[in-house]
């Protein structure tokens, strides 16, 4: 190939081997340094399809690139980069390398124009990711990181089943788009709506993100849903059903936030909540619901990081998680609950902030589309999001009832990346043409308007009403709310616990069945072999000799019958 | 540290946080009041009805809140459940 390209995903993944080897600021070089160059690389590649190769067959497209795949590859690298700073005083030696293989392999996600390659680099997100919660090192976090393997191993199976049925199918490995028409078609749409945190299996999000290091559960937020987001954006736009599957992703997020009590359980809640707004904007279809969907995508990576930065940065002053344990610390971390409630306000889409001018688009299509009940319940989610999120995560964490607790805010480094990315939230907000310009479809969309912007302060302020005014409802109790992973926690534990117990009873009773038998006959046997017993019984010489000549004379009779 | 200082900060003084609660309350009232002065453009019949979007937004989350609770009763446990209470301090 004379137009060699570096590929940018692999910039990271190969950059990761590199990293254990090197100490203090070269180190801290190469962390910022990769992604860097991994965006350098993305940015001077061309659009089309730069590297081909044959495989049993098929034609595989390992980089492919257009205006889609660039948007999703710059911000996932941008992540990289952010969450790098942000994780330099992390103690773990594996996190960073566990995080850049997970950032570089969605990257090839993103850049792969067939679906073998997509497989490929969708199995080493998973391990990246795996080693990412391995690195938190707790026993939760392991505990947690084989819930989570399962359920990707699950998705990967049900994938890979997917993508050789389509191999069958067409004879043709291009990823384009697909209606869930055929069983392979459905395969691999289910193994997207895993790793999307989809229902019924979104509870594998919540349960092991919070599990992470202070710093893993940054990275851990950015890559796994939004890639499924990016799949999705490309293989099934416009899928009806996906609009149902977003809106009870939405409200699920919701719900189930309000009831947490761990701040980072409810960020991972309101991660399901807003990847809801982005599928609901993928089953819409429209060129303004896909626009939509994939600004959301990249303004949410940026404001979910900095939400679960400034968590992180709590949870390494304190060491604490629970909201029932924590307030007041505006007092003594004043850079990390700024950075906090600016996150905040850009997940509720307040105007100023990137979440304004990117989740109003897929409103709008929804409005476009004349799909009333649609916009009814993303309006009402809308004002949820403020609600469990928006409010609620910096109320509980940062105000309320004074803890006590007077935490610093945490070192240069982790600060410097939340104000940074607080920075892109703010600027996003202000001036959205830079990523309207990136996006796939060709924006006509004016987010602010005097209608739009007094509409939605209306149903943000008024959520904010009832939150204060519901807040006795709201209080924090020390405890969790079953998801679906209890199924496979405790129902399926205590199923397979049963079904041992009852087959260990079934193996005693045949082995105690067994052991009477035996000894029965053995010891009638032993009985036969005393003196008189029927073995050792002495007998006459002429009863032998006379049994031997019966015996003879049998022979004789049936020879000649013979 | 000594509850002098623990108060120190002017959000902690309860006649603040009462002015925050007026102003608050202000705001809320301008963004309905400012309503016949913003050229709105409803695109259904419902947006049309006055204040939508204020009571909506309300009644929304309220309903949600009432819905997390009633959800909570049902699946509520406590946070020992998985027997694991891994409290990373201390």
């Amino acid at each position: 190939m004379a137009d060699l390209f570096f590929h940018p995903g692999l910039v990271l993944v190969l950059g990761a081997f590199l990293l254990p080897f090197l100490k203090g600021n070269a180190r801290s070089a190469a962390i910022l340094g990769l992604p860097l160059l991994a965006l350098y690389c993305l940015w001077r590649l061309p659009e089309g399809t730069l590297w081909s190769a044959h495989w049993l067959g098929y034609e595989l497209a390992p980089l492919a690139v257009d205006k889609l795949s660039r948007l999703f590859a710059t911000i996932f690298l941008l992540m990289a980069l952010g969450g790098g700073l942000f994780a330099l005083g992390q103690k773990s030696r594996l996190e960073i390398p566990a995080a850049f293989v997970y950032a570089g392999s969605a990257v090839g996600v993103t850049l792969a124009g067939d679906l073998v390659t997509v497989f490929v680099c969708w199995e080493l997100m998973a391990v990246g990711s795996t080693l990412v919660l391995w690195a938190g090192g707790t026993s939760g976090a392991f505990a947690a990181s084989r819930r989570y393997v399962a359920i990707h191993l699950l998705g990967g199976v049900l994938l890979f089943a997917g993508v050789a049925g389509h191999l069958l199918d067409t004879g043709d490995a291009t990823f384009t788009r697909m209606a869930p028409d055929s069983v392979a078609h459905w395969l691999i749409l289910i193994g997207f709506l895993i790793n999307a945190g989809a229902p019924p299996l979104s509870a594998w999000l919540p349960d092991a993100y919070p599990e992470a290091s202070w710093s893993g559960s940054v990275f851990l937020s950015a890559f796994t849903t939004k890639t499924a987001v990016y799949v999705l954006l490309r293989g099934f736009p416009g899928t009806e059903f996906l609009i149902w599957i977003g809106l009870f992703m939405i409200f699920y997020g919701i719900v189930y936030a309000l009831l947490e009590n761990d701040m980072r359980r409810i960020l991972a809640y309101s991660i399901v909540n807003q990847v809801g707004f982005m599928v609901a904007g993928i089953g819409i279809g429209t060129e303004m619901a896909l626009n939509g969907a994939a600004a959301h995508a990249f303004s949410h990576i940026v404001y979910k990081a900095l939400l679960l930065m400034s968590a992180g940065a709590v949870l390494a002053a304190t060491g604490r998680r629970k909201c029932s344990e924590l307030g007041g610390l505006f007092h003594s971390m004043p850079v990390t609950t700024i950075c906090g409630s600016i996150g905040a306000l850009a997940i509720s889409s307040f105007p100023l902030t990137s979440g304004f001018i990117s989740k109003s688009m897929v409103t709008q299509a929804a409005i476009d589309g004349q799909l009333l009940w649609v916009w009814l319940a993303l309006a009402a989610a809308s004002a949820g999001v403020f609600l469990h999120a928006g409010i609620k995560f910096p109320w509980f964490v940062f105000f309320q009832k004074d803890s006590g607790l007077r935490p610093a805010d945490p070192p240069a480094s982790m600060r410097w990346a939340m104000i940074a990315f607080s920075f892109i939230c703010i600027a996003l907000g202000v001036w959205p043409e830079p990523l309207y310009a990136l996006l796939p479809y060709a924006v006509d969309y004016v987010p602010y308007t005097g209608a739009h912007v007094l509409t939605q302060l209306q149903l943000l302020l008024f959520s904010g009403l009832a939150f204060f005014v519901m807040l006795p409802w709201l209080k924090r109790t020390l405890t969790i709310t079953l998801d679906v992973d209890w199924v496979y926690r405790v129902a399926l534990a205590g199923l397979c616990r049963a079904g041992g117990r009852l087959l260990r009873g079934l193996g005693d009773g045949l082995r105690q069945a067994l052991r009477e038998v035996g000894s029965a006959v053995g010891s009638d046997i032993e009985r036969q072999r005393r003196p008189g017993g029927l073995l050792l019984r002495s007998r006459p010489t002429g009863a032998m000799a006379l049994w031997t000549m019966l015996m003879l004379l049998a022979y004789l009779l049936f020879y000649y019958l013979h | 540290m000594d509850k002098e200082t623990l108060r120190s900060h002017w959000l902690d003084r309860p006649e603040n946080v009462k002015t925050l609660w007026r102003g608050f309350l202000a705001v809320l009232a301008l963004t309905v009041i400012a309503e016949p002065f913003v050229h709105l453009h409803p695109h259904f019949a419902v947006e049309a009805l006055f204040g939508f979007h204020a009571w909506y937004g309300f009644a929304a989350c309220a309903a949600m809140i009432v819905g997390a609770k009633a959800l909570g009763l049902l699946l509520k446990r406590p946070d020992s459940y998985y027997g694991k209470a891994e409290d990373e301090h201390g």
